[in-house]
C-alpha cells in the first residue's frame, strides 16, 4: 500500500526558507505571491492491506519520527 | 570523572569533546557507538557531541535520537546521570524529548561560524557553578540549525524555573528569548548550541569553556 505524508510547519512558526522562496519568486516577476511556506512530502510503501491498520501505523511513524510535533503538523494520504 | 562520548554516524566533534574531557578531568572518556545497546557502568557524564549525525537528513538529530544507544542514555538521564548535549547533541536531546522545544533553521538562513558572547543566566547548575552569575563569556558557534523554538507557555516555564542557562548577547540565529542553552527540570541534562569544548586552553584563543567542565567535576565531589 502506498501512502503520502505531508509535513508542514505549524502556524506561528517562523519559516525563513519560505520567505527566501517568496523573495526569489518576486525576483522572477511573480509579484502576486503574498506568502510561501514550505514543507515535506514523504512517500511510503508499506506491506499492509488493511487501510485502518496502515493509517494507524503511519500515524505512529509520524509522531515518533517523520514529524517533530513541537513545530510541525502532518497529514496522511493513503493511495 | 567517568564519562562517555556517544558517536553517531557523521558526528564530527566527538574527538574534540573527548580531548576536552580527558585534558580537564584527567580520565579518558569511553567512545560509545550509537548502535551499541549498552553503556559503560557507573558513568558520571554522557556527552552528545556536535556534528551532522545522519547528514541532518529529515531533521537535525531526528534519527540519531532514535538510535539504539539513546534508550540507555534516556534511562541514565532518568537515574540522574548528567547528559551534556552540544550543538547536534542539543538537537538530539530535544528530538529525544529529554529537553523541551526544538532547534530550527537559523532565522538568517546562513550557517553561522564565529565567536559569540554569552551571558551565564544561571550559575547555580551543576554545569555553571564555576562561572559567576551574569558572567559574560565568549564561545564559538558553528551551526545552520540553532534557532531555538518553544511555545510561550514553555518559554515562560523555562524562565520561571531558572532553566535558561546561557543567553546570546547578540542573537546570531533568531532563537526565541535569545536562548543559547537550557537545562532540564532536574538539572542533570544540559543542551547548548555553542561549543565549550573548543575553548579550554590558551592555544584555542580563550578558555571560557573550561569552567563548564570544571563545574561538572566539582559537582561530583
Amino acid at each position: 500500500m502506498k501512502a503520502k505524508v505531508y509535513v508542514t510547519l505549524k502556524n506561528g512558526v517562523l519559516d525563513p526558507q519560505g520567505k527566501a522562496i517568496a523573495g526569489a519568486l518576486h525576483g522572477l516577476g511573480f509579484d502576486a505571491v503574498e506568502d510561501v511556506r514550505q514543507g515535506k512530502l514523504i512517500e511510503l510503501e508499506i506491506k499492509e492491506t488493511d487501510a485502518e491498520k496502515a493509517k494507524s501505523q503511519i500515524d505512529e511513524m509520524c509522531r515518533k519520527l517523520l514529524a517533530n510535533t513541537v513545530i510541525e503538523n502532518y497529514r496522511i494520504e493513503l493511495a | 570523572m567517568k564519562s562517555a562520548v556517544i558517536v553517531f554516524p557523521a558526528s564530527n566533534c566527538d574527538r574534540d569533546m573527548a580531548t576536552a574531557l580527558h585534558k580537564i578531568s584527567g580520565v579518558k572518556p569511553a567512545m560509545v557507538w550509537h548502535g551499541d545497546s549498552t553503556l559503560p557502568d557507573d558513568l558520571d557524564l554522557i556527552a552528545l557531541p556536535g556534528g551532522f549525525s545522519y547528514g541532518d537528513y529529515l531533521r537535525s538529530g531526528a534519527m540519531a535520537a532514535q538510535s539504539p544507544i539513546m534508550r540507555e542514555v534516556m534511562k541514565a538521564a532518568e537515574r540522574g546521570v548528567k547528559v551534556l548535549g552540544v550543538c547536534n547533541g542539543f538537537q538530539i536531546l530535544t528530538e529525544a524529548g529529554l529537553l523541551p522545544g526544538a532547534l530550527m533553521r537559523n532565522a538568517g538562513l546562513k550557517f553561522v561560524c564565529r565567536d559569540v558572547e554569552l551571558k551565564v543566566e544561571n550559575a547555580e547548575t551543576a554545569y555553571t557553578s564555576h562561572y559567576a552569575a551574569g558572567q559574560d563569556i565568549t564561545v564559538p558557534v558553528a551551526h545552520h540549525d540553532g534557532n531555538y523554538f518553544a511555545d510561550d507557555a514553555t518559554l515562560d516555564r523555562l524562565e520561571g524555573e531558572g532553566q535558561v542557562v546561557f543567553r546570546y548577547v547578540n542573537n546570531p540565529n533568531g532563537s526565541r528569548r535569545d536562548i543559547a542553552g537550557i537545562v532540564n527540570e532536574k538539572g542533570n541534562v544540559l543542551g547548548m548550541m555553542p561549543h565549550p569544548e573548543r575553548l579550554i586552553e590558551p592555544a584555542h584563543g580563550g578558555t571560557d569553556g573550561r569552567a563548564l567542565f570544571e563545574s561538572i567535576i566539582a559537582s561530583l565531589k
